[in-house]
Formats: C-alpha cells, sequence, structure tokens
C-alpha cells in the first residue's frame, strides 16, 4: 500500500463512520416523518429524540473530517469535486443547517406551530440530505466529475441515472440503519410495541433496498460501464460479503435478535461503500485522475498520517466514552414514574 | 501578476458575491465560535465557585450558562459545516495548489473540534448524573479543544496573511512543508489576539443579558452574580488585549505594509507619520482626519521620526479598499477603548468600595456592552481580511484568481442570506427562552419523556 492509499484509507474509515453513524441520524430523520400525525407519531418521535439526541453532533463531526483530510492530501481531487458539483454540496449543506437547527432547537420550544415547522425542517432535510450526498457518489463513480476546476458539467454531473441511484440508495440505507438500531433501542426502554413497528419497518426497508440494488446494476451497466466492470470484477467479493450480511441481517430481525442485527446491518452497509472504492481502484475521480496523480506531497501526506493516527488515540477513547455513558444511561433513566434528573440541588447545603 | 501560474475563466461574476457569501458565513459563524472558545471556562468556574461555596444561584447560574452553551455550541456547528464546504465550492483556485500546504490545521481542527462536540455532550448530559469532581473533569477536554481549535484555524488565516512552507517553482507549489506552514510569523500574536476576543466576546456578552435585567428591577443575587462574574473575565483581558493590539499592528507593519498604510489610510511613504482617526479616502488622501502627531511613526517603529510605507509602495490595483479598512480598523480600536473605560470603572468601583457601580449608567453601558464587543471583533474580522485584497494568499494568489468560475455560483448567496435569517431568528428565540424559562432543555441535554408528548398532543 503506497503513502497515499494509507491516507485515502484513513479518510475512508470516516466516510464509513459517516456512512453508518450519520447515515442512521438522517434514517432516524426519515422515520420521523413517516410517523404519521402528531398524536399516532408522538411516542416514535420522542424515542428517535432521545436517541440521536446526544450524539448527533459527534456523529456530524465525521464529515467535516472527511472533508478536511481530502482537501489536505488530494487538493487537485477535492477543487474539481467542489467546483463541478457545488449544486448538491450546497444544498447538502443547506440541508444539514436545516436539520441540525432544527433538531436541536425543536425541544427548547413550545409552541405547536413553532414546533411543527421545526419538526418538519428536521425530517424533510433529512431525507434531502443523503440524496443529495448520494448523487455525488454517484457523480463521481460514474465518470462525470474530470480533474480540472469547474471543468463538469454542473447540472449534469449529478443529474444523471448513476446519481439518482445513488441518492435513492443513500436515503433507503439510511432509513435501514436507523430502523434497526431503533428496535434495539425501543425494546432496550421497555416499548416492545415501538420496537415491533420499527422491526416491520426495517424488514420492509431492506426488501425494497434489495430490490433497488438489484435494478441498480442495470442501471450502472448501462450508465457507468466502467464502475459496473469494477463492481462484478474486483468488487465482486465485497459485493457478496454485502448480501450475505444483508441476508443475515434480516433473519436476525425475523427472529426478533436486534442487538446482533445491529452488528450484521453495520457490515451490509458499510461494504458497499467498500465496493464503490474498490471498484474505481486506483482512480479518485475516474476515469482520468488517479490517487497517485492527486496526491499532495509526501511531508504532508506523513504528517496527516502521523495526525491522525495520533488523533485517533484521543478521540476513539473519548467516543466510546460517549456511547457507553448514554447507552448506560438510556438502560436505566427510562422507568416510568422517575425523572430524568435527579433532584441533586436539595443535597446542596444552603447559602 | 500572481506567483502562481493559474488564471481561471472569467470569474468576474462571482467574485463579489462569493466574497460577500464567505463573509456572511464567516462573520455568523466567528461569534458562535467565541462562545465555544470561551464560555466553557467561565461555565466551569461558575460551577467550581458554586461548589465551593455551596451556594444554589451559582449553581442554576452555571446550569443555565451551560444549556445556552449547549445551543450556541449547535448552532456554530452547523454554521460551521456550511464554511467547509465554501473552502471548495467557492475557493477552489486556492485548495487546488494551497491545500497541502495550509489544509493540515483543518485537520488538526476536526480533532479539536471532534473533542469538544463529545465532551459538551457528556458536560450537559453529566449535569446531575456525576459526580461534582467528575463533571468539572470533564469540561477540562471542553475548554482545551476548544482553545486548540482556534489556534489551528488561526494558524490558516495567519498563512494566508504571511504564507510560509512552501516554494514556489514556475509558478507550481513544491516542498509544501505543512507544518511549518502553521507557524509563520502571524500565527502567535492573531492566536493570542483572537483568544482574548472570544473572551471578551463571551463576557461582555453574558454579563449584558444581566445588566439588562437588572435595569429592568431584578437585582437579587442571581443576576448579581450573573453580571458580575463574566463582566469581571472580560475586564481583566480588555487591558491586556490593547497590549496584544500593539504587538499585532507591529507585526502587520512588518509583514503587511500595505494593509497597516490601508488601515491608516496613509498614502504617502514617509518619516514623522502622524496617527489618522476618522476621515473619508479620496483621491489618494485622507480628508478630514483628526490626527496625531508622530502617532503612527511611535506606534509602528517605536521612533517619532521612523519610516512608515504608504499605499504609494503598489500599484493601485494592488492596493485593498481603503474605506473599509480603515473605517473598520477605527471602530475595533474605538470600541476597544470603550470597553476599557467600561472595564475601569469596574475595577476602580470593586477596589474601593466592593460592588458594582450603583448608577444606572454603569448597567446600561454593560448593556451594550456585548454588542459592542461582538462588533469590535467583527470589525477586526473585516480589518485583517479586507485589508489582505486583492490578495487571498497575500503576495502569492489573487482573490479574483481563486474564486470558482462555476456558471450560477453568485445565486447561493442570495440563499445564504435567507437560510441565515431564519437561523439567526430562531437562536435569538431560542436564547431568550433559556433566559427567562430554566427548565428549558439544551439541544445535547436529554428530554423527559411527558413535556414532548404532552405538547405533541394538545
Amino acid at each position: 500500500m503506497t503513502l497515499p492509499e494509507a491516507v485515502l484509507g484513513v479518510m475512508f474509515v470516516g466516510l464509513i463512520a459517516y456512512g453508518l453513524f450519520g447515515g442512521a441520524d438522517f434514517g432516524a430523520g426519515v422515520w420521523d416523518l413517516l410517523a404519521g400525525g402528531t398524536r399516532r407519531g408522538a411516542a416514535q418521535r420522542a424515542l428517535i429524540e432521545h436517541s440521536i439526541g446526544p450524539v448527533w453532533e459527534a456523529n456530524h463531526v465525521w464529515l467535516i473530517f472527511v472533508l478536511v483530510v481530502l482537501w489536505t492530501a488530494f487538493p487537485s481531487g477535492f477543487a474539481a469535486l467542489a467546483s463541478t458539483l457545488y449544486i448538491p454540496l450546497t444544498l447538502a449543506a443547506f440541508g444539514m443547517i436545516a436539520r441540525g437547527a432544527a433538531f436541536a432547537f425543536r425541544k427548547s420550544v413550545t409552541g405547536l406551530g413553532m414546533r411543527r415547522f421545526l419538526g418538519a425542517s428536521f425530517a424533510v432535510s433529512s431525507l434531502v440530505t443523503p440524496y443529495f450526498l448520494g448523487a455525488i457518489v454517484g457523480g463521481v463513480a460514474s465518470g462525470r466529475v474530470p480533474p480540472g476546476i469547474a471543468a463538469g458539467d454542473v447540472v449534469h454531473s449529478w443529474v444523471n441515472p448513476t446519481s439518482a441511484l445513488g441518492g435513492v440508495l443513500a436515503v433507503l440505507v439510511c432509513a435501514y440503519l436507523a430502523a434497526v438500531f431503533l428496535c434495539g433501542d425501543a425494546r432496550r426502554e421497555g416499548t416492545d410495541e415501538l420496537a415491533e413497528r420499527f422491526r416491520v419497518c426495517a424488514l420492509a426497508t431492506a426488501a425494497v433496498v434489495g430490490a433497488v440494488a438489484l435494478g441498480g446494476f442495470f442501471v450502472l451497466r448501462a450508465d457507468a460501464p466502467l464502475l459496473f466492470d469494477g463492481l462484478i470484477g474486483r468488487g465482486l467479493p465485497v459485493i457478496a460479503v454485502s448480501v450475505v450480511a444483508g441476508l443475515v441481517s434480516i433473519g436476525l430481525l425475523a427472529t426478533r435478535r436486534y442487538a446482533l442485527a445491529r452488528l450484521t446491518s453495520a457490515p451490509a452497509v458499510a461494504t458497499v461503500l467498500v465496493g464503490w472504492a474498490v471498484a474505481q481502484y486506483p482512480y479518485l475521480l475516474p476515469p482520468a485522475l488517479t490517487i497517485a496523480e492527486a496526491a499532495a506531497g509526501r511531508t504532508t501526506l506523513v504528517a496527516m498520517l502521523v495526525a491522525l493516527l495520533v488523533g485517533s488515540l484521543i478521540l476513539v477513547p473519548a467516543l466510546i466514552y460517549l456511547y457507553v455513558l448514554f447507552q448506560r444511561s438510556t438502560a436505566t433513566a427510562q422507568h416510568p414514574g422517575v425523572p430524568a434528573t435527579a433532584p441533586a440541588e436539595s443535597g446542596a447545603p444552603g447559602p | 501578476m500572481d506567483r502562481v501560474g493559474y488564471l481561471l475563466a472569467d470569474a468576474t461574476e462571482n467574485l463579489y458575491p462569493a466574497r460577500m457569501q464567505m463573509a456572511l458565513s464567516l462573520g455568523w459563524h466567528i461569534i458562535f465560535s467565541c462562545f465555544g472558545v470561551a464560555f466553557p471556562a467561565i461555565v466551569v468556574f461558575t460551577e467550581w465557585r458554586a461548589h465551593r461555596r455551596g451556594n444554589p444561584e451559582l449553581r442554576e447560574l452555571a446550569h443555565t450558562w451551560a444549556k445556552a452553551m449547549g445551543v450556541l455550541f449547535a448552532a456554530g456547528a452547523v454554521s460551521g459545516t456550511l464554511l467547509s464546504f465554501e473552502m471548495g465550492i467557492l475557493w477552489p483556485g486556492l485548495m487546488e495548489p494551497f491545500g497541502e500546504v495550509f489544509g493540515f490545521p483543518f485537520v488538526l481542527e476536526g480533532f479539536a473540534f471532534f473533542i469538544e462536540a463529545i465532551f459538551v455532550g457528556v458536560y450537559l448530559f453529566g449535569w446531575d448524573r456525576m459526580s461534582p469532581r467528575a463533571h468539572m473533569l470533564s469540561a477540562l477536554p471542553m475548554v482545551v479543544s476548544g482553545m486548540a481549535g482556534a489556534f489551528f484555524v488561526i494558524a490558516a488565516n495567519a498563512w494566508m496573511n504571511n504564507p510560509t512552507g512552501f516554494d514556489l517553482v514556475d509558478g507550481r507549489v513544491v516542498n509544501a512543508d505543512p507544518v511549518g506552514a502553521m507557524f509563520g510569523p502571524s500565527t502567535w500574536p492573531q492566536f493570542v489576539h483572537m483568544l482574548l476576543a472570544a473572551y471578551m466576546v463571551a463576557g461582555f456578552t453574558v454579563a449584558s443579558v444581566y445588566a439588562v435585567g437588572m435595569l429592568r428591577g431584578r437585582r437579587d443575587r442571581y443576576h448579581r452574580f450573573g453580571l458580575l462574574i463574566p463582566l469581571s473575565a472580560a475586564a481583566i483581558i480588555t487591558p491586556i488585549q490593547i497590549g496584544v493590539g500593539d504587538w499585532i499592528a507591529n507585526v502587520v507593519a512588518e509583514n503587511q505594509p500595505v494593509k497597516l498604510a490601508a488601515m491608516e489610510g496613509l498614502y504617502r511613504t514617509g518619516t514623522a507619520v502622524p496617527l489618522s482617526l476618522g476621515g473619508v479616502y479620496t483621491d489618494d488622501e485622507l480628508r478630514g482626519a483628526l490626527e496625531i502627531p508622530w502617532g503612527l511613526s511611535l506606534l509602528v517603529t517605536h521612533d517619532p521620526n521612523g519610516l512608515v510605507v504608504g499605499l504609494d509602495s503598489v500599484a493601485p490595483e494592488l492596493r485593498p479598499p481603503v474605506n473599509v479598512v480603515h473605517l473598520s480598523y477605527n471602530v475595533m480600536v474605538g470600541i476597544g477603548s470603550a470597553l476599557l473605560v467600561l472595564a475601569a470603572w469596574l475595577g476602580w468601583s470593586w477596589w474601593r468600595r466592593r460592588r458594582i457601580p450603583a448608577t444606572p449608567w454603569f448597567l446600561r453601558a454593560v448593556a451594550v456592552s456585548g454588542v459592542g464587543a461582538i462588533a469590535a471583533m467583527e470589525a477586526g474580522w473585516v480589518t485583517t481580511e479586507v485589508g489582505r485584497q486583492p490578495w487571498i494568499v497575500y503576495d502569492v494568489l489573487r482573490t479574483a484568481h481563486a474564486v470558482s468560475p462555476a456558471p450560477g455560483l453568485y445565486l447561493g448567496f442570495y440563499a445564504v442570506v435567507a437560510i441565515y435569517a431564519v437561523l439567526t431568528g430562531l437562536t435569538v428565540y431560542v436564547l431568550r427562552r433559556l433566559a427567562t424559562r430554566h427548565d428549558t432543555p439544551a439541544p445535547q441535554e436529554p428530554v423527559p419523556a411527558g413535556p414532548t408528548e404532552e405538547v405533541g398532543v394538545r
């Protein structure tokens, strides 16, 4: 493995983490959208809010991480990508702002009209943002982003069959991940009825993902032959892993083993991203810009690699601490009748 | 012409909207960054005092501030996302040649921000759930990573002012040294200046909220503490900031003489140059300014007859828009001086009588000090950013050659204006609610299940 490939590999780990954690957050927003009327959907929305509330900001930083590594280690690739695909990137950024702000502020307001407006912003932006991100991947993978600043078509680079496939698949996969994660959360909080509802959602979404993925092969064969060759050639083992992990997850969901289903759903989704990377290797922007050509100088790459390794030594324990803290507390703090915040003030001595 | 051999297609249509879009996004984000950098230390200090003195008002104050910090952090996080997109969307001509040189501190900033996001979550969530000691310890990474993040972003900006850490061979960037690029001559003075500015913005702004409350007759201990703690922090820092201002002015004079000339509206290079306050710059001359004899020579060279470089040292097209730079520089210095007077007033009263000055005029002054500090900080950024024009990388790459030539790009500016208007309204609304109703949860806090459903059903 060359130095540029190592740095790109670390960046890709960040991208997978964003796909899994950020993706589940987006998906949760999709289920918020589909939860039904204000009264009927209240319990479902409360669970969603409770599950992603403390972690969405941290999950979101993965994307920033991917961007900064890309622009430092592969500046020409980043400049070409950002300038040609500026429209979906801008729209995705707007979606992230709307989503983050609406989610953050929703619980701090009480007026029903305001809450509905924010709730709708959160849900709709959760749907469109992954679509644009998927469309961007589709544009790159189908070879529509040439090297050079704004050298590609600013519309057709993301309005095309492969981008549409990428966008739809991204939304569906996010929804699937969220449903699987929420099954476990719902059961842990003792609301089996909700768990059952999300289980049905997860299974239905899995079926749709499978159908779209199958149809997608025909789209790719017609629209992105280079990617298609890579997928059925070098990428075939990865695709096989993805299919197997997906099928196992469906089996686990059907038999209500939610914790295990989480563990198998993650690789099922991660391998979709890995499959894309393997299929277009050794290109950063197929069919013209290779990873080696786009890479920054050696000094920069070494500095990056050192920073990434040292940084993750600090980051990973902190992240694990965060998730453990919240997972543990959701398990204990949700007994009915017990207020979420303990009245510790009463124990404090007076002035 | 530029020393970098890039000349993009005609991007003139995009240049001005792109600059305004970046200015708006940055100018909005920087206010929240100030709170992200400075507020954690103020909050955890208050929490520490509350535990030490067993004081319920201080405890309540710290909790309210922690929630406000959560709201401000969320607003900063979402607005920061747009900025990182805009680096490539608006300025691909900067990122393509120089990403490998100055992109590195952004990677480090990514880690710092990640750590801060994690511990803001832990800190808010851990309120009343952790022991006081563990809880205050969880704030430590938040304080440190906030400062570190500021350093890394400033290092990147300082590089644009004084690019180092690379060589140009036939217009191509070679020998990129990303670590060396982080430590150019401007990095330390700019960082210290911004760090102190962040504490001033956070301190004066939070104090101003309680000054308004006290003016409305709520003069209980809760409000007095709420005013005194942040105001003291800001008041201690203000005189230091003025000293740092002298340091940074000298660094600018040495490394970016044209920027300093624009700040002062100085056309002719000369000796024994006066310091000019106010005035309008037309036809290569500053008219109607108040002049302090030998002032600028003294300030820059510490010698009344020292030589100061003027705008005439470069061709007209290489000069920044003088009036914008001169005015915003004067606004920053003027407000800074007014804040110094306010700090001295508080210091005097505390030294002589151990209390907040009794006159409502003091409270009125504190009430506007928050807006003033923010205006001064923004004016400072306008000074340094507009003062660097027409360069995006000083003396190396012009802004006009870095902007994306993509068709339709300028439309993004209008969308950003609309989105930020809504975002500002929402943020203000939520913060006002937080100030009046303390049980309002922060974005990172769990909501007790009950109220949410009630609201949903109503």
